[in-house]
C-alpha cells in the first residue's frame, strides 16, 4: 500500500542557516548585505514555486531485497546489505519540490543570473533534503505507533547512488513505488525528473545497526563523507528515552 | 578613481546595476571595449578570484561579481571584434555520463569564463565521445568532467582513457571534480588534475594551459 503526502511548503523550507552552510557561509559569519538580500529573493522565488509532494510504500525483506539488487551494478560490499536484512521495517519513498523549482533555478543560470540560480538551487536542495527527512521522521513514528517497545529503533533513509548502491537500482524502486503518480520520472540513466527530488528506502533498524566504518572501497573515493552526520544523528538521538 | 578603477571595484561589490552603468559611461568616453574588459571588468574579476581563494569573501559574492560581470560584457560584445569576447584558452565542461547534477560544473564555468577562458559547455550526462570529440572540433586544451553521485564517478575514467586512446594524451588535459571526487582517485583514474573547488580548478586549469 503506498500513500501520497502533500506537503505544506513550510515543511519543505530549509532555514536560512543551513542555506548559508551550504553556500559555505559559516553560522558566526558576517554575512554581506547583497548576499543577504540574494538570500531573501531566493526564498521568495522558492515559497511562490515549490509543490512539494511524497510518497512512500511499506516493502518487506524479500521484496526490497530484489529492489536492492537492481541490475546488479552495486559494490561487491555496501553497508545498506548488512543493514536491511535484519530491519524491523522497510518502506520505499521518493519526495519532490517539484519541476517549478528546477525550472526557474535552470532559467536564472541561462540568463546571467548565476548568484540567484545557485541560491535557489541550495535552497531547493536543502529542501528535498528536508523533505526526505520529514518523511523518515513520519515512518518513524508509524514504527514507533506499531511497535511501542521499538525505541531503540531508528529510521535513516538510503538512496541509490549513494554509498554503493548503484543508481540504476532506480529503476526496480520505481516500478514498485510509481512516484510518477507524484511526478517524478526516470531517465535513461536511471536519475530523477525533477532533479531536485529524493528516492530511497527508509531503514527502520536497530540505532546501532546504523553505524559502520569506512572502510568499503568507494569510501576511499569519497571526499563528502556525509555518512558521518547521518550516522551521528541516529547514534546521538535519544527519542524514546535510550 | 579612473572609471575602469571604478568599474573592477563595483564588480567586486557585486554591484551590476553600477558596473552597467560605469561600463556605458566608459564606451561613451571613448574607450576601447578591449580596455574596458581587461582593465576594468577583467581586473575585477581576478581580485575577486583572489580573494576567494584567500577565503576573504564567499562563493555567492563570487556569483554577483559574475552576474555584474555579465552585465558589463552584454554591453560591450557588440563593439568587440567580430562581436566575441578575447579569450585565453577554450575549456570543455560537462558532467560524466550518468550525472545530471550539474550545480559545480555551472559554478566552474562561471569562474572560468571570468578568468578569461572560453568555456564549451556541454551540459549534463555527457558521453566520453561527446567529451573528446568537443575538444577535438573546437581546440580545447583541457577537458573538465564533474560528478556528484559516487557510481558515476567511475565514468570519469572512461574519458580519461579515450584521451590516451586516440593518442591526445600530451594535447588534451583531463581535470576532474565534484563533492565525492577526491585527489586520490584523480590520480586513481589517471585524470591530469583534480580540482576541489570551483576557484581551485581554474587555478588547475590555468596550469594545464600554462596561462
Amino acid at each position: 500500500m503506498s500513500g501520497i503526502t502533500h506537503f505544506r511548503p513550510s515543511t519543505a523550507t530549509p532555514d536560512r542557516h543551513t542555506v548559508l552552510r551550504a553556500q559555505g557561509i559559516p553560522d558566526e559569519a558576517s554575512v554581506p548585505e547583497r548576499v543577504a538580500a540574494l538570500v531573501d529573493d531566493g526564498f521568495e522565488i522558492y515559497s511562490s514555486t515549490v509543490d512539494a509532494t511524497g510518497i512512500r510504500a511499506e516493502i518487506s525483506i524479500e521484496e526490497f531485497d530484489a529492489v536492492y539488487r537492481g541490475e546488479g551494478q552495486n559494490a561487491p560490499r555496501t553497508p545498506l546489505e548488512g543493514i536491511f536484512p535484519d530491519a524491523h521495517g522497510l518502506a520505499l519513498f521518493a519526495v519532490t519540490v517539484g519541476e517549478a523549482v528546477c525550472s526557474e533555478i535552470r532559467r536564472l543560470f541561462k540568463t546571467g543570473d548565476p548568484a540567484l540560480g545557485y541560491t535557489l538551487d541550495t535552497i531547493a536542495s536543502a529542501g528535498a533534503e528536508g523533505l526526505a527527512n520529514a518523511m523518515a521522521r513520519d515512518y518513524q513514528d508509524t514504527v514507533s505507533r506499531s511497535n511501542p517497545n521499538a525505541s531503540h529503533v531508528r529510521v535513516l533513509p538510503y538512496s541509490p547512488g549513494y554509498c554503493g548502491w548503484h543508481v540504476s537500482g532506480q529503476k526496480k524502486l520505481f516500478r514498485i513505488l510509481q512516484p510518477e503518480r507524484i511526478g517524478i520520472s526516470l531517465n535513461a540513466s536511471a536519475l530523477m525528473k525533477p532533479l531536485k527530488s529524493v528516492s530511497g528506502v527508509l531503514v527502520a533498524a536497530d540505532r546501532e545497526s546504523h553505524d559502520f566504518d569506512i572502510e568499503f572501497n568507494f569510501c576511499t573515493d569519497c571526499a563528502g563523507q556525509e555518512c558521518r552526520e547521518r550516522i551521528q544523528s541516529v547514534l546521538f538521538d535519544t527519542r524514546g528515552g535510550q | 578613481m579612473d572609471v575602469l578603477s571604478e568599474i573592477a571595484a563595483s564588480l567586486r561589490n557585486g554591484d551590476d546595476n553600477r558596473v552597467g552603468q560605469l561600463t556605458q559611461q566608459a564606451v561613451d568616453d571613448g574607450l576601447a571595449a578591449e580596455e574596458i574588459l581587461n582593465n576594468g571588468l577583467m581586473s575585477g574579476m581576478r581580485v575577486v578570484g583572489e580573494l576567494f581563494r584567500n577565503h576573504d569573501i564567499f562563493l555567492p559574492e563570487v556569483l554577483l561579481a559574475a552576474r555584474a560581470m555579465n552585465r558589463g560584457v552584454d554591453l560591450l560584445k557588440p563593439l568587440l571584434a567580430g562581436g566575441d569576447v578575447p579569450t585565453i584558452g577554450k575549456v570543455v565542461i560537462g558532467t560524466a555520463k550518468g550525472d545530471l547534477h550539474d550545480i559545480g560544473k555551472n559554478l566552474v564555468g562561471i569562474m572560468l569564463k571570468g578568468a578569461g577562458f572560453e568555456v564549451i559547455d556541454l551540459g549534463n550526462d555527457v558521453t566520453a565521445e561527446r567529451f573528446v570529440d568537443a575538444a577535438v572540433e573546437s581546440g580545447a586544451k583541457v577537458i573538465g568532467i564533474s560528478a556528484l553521485l559516487t557510481t558515476t564517478m567511475s565514468s570519469m575514467k572512461g574519458v580519461v582513457d579515450l584521451v590516451r586512446e586516440r593518442g591526445l594524451g600530451g594535447e588534451i588535459h583531463t581535470i576532474v571534480g565534484g563533492a565525492p571526487v577526491s585527489k586520490d582517485f584523480a590520480a586513481e583514474i589517471g585524470a591530469d588534475a583534480y580540482g576541489y573547488d570551483a576557484a581551485n580548478a581554474v587555478e588547475q586549469v590555468k596550469a594545464l594551459t600554462g596561462v
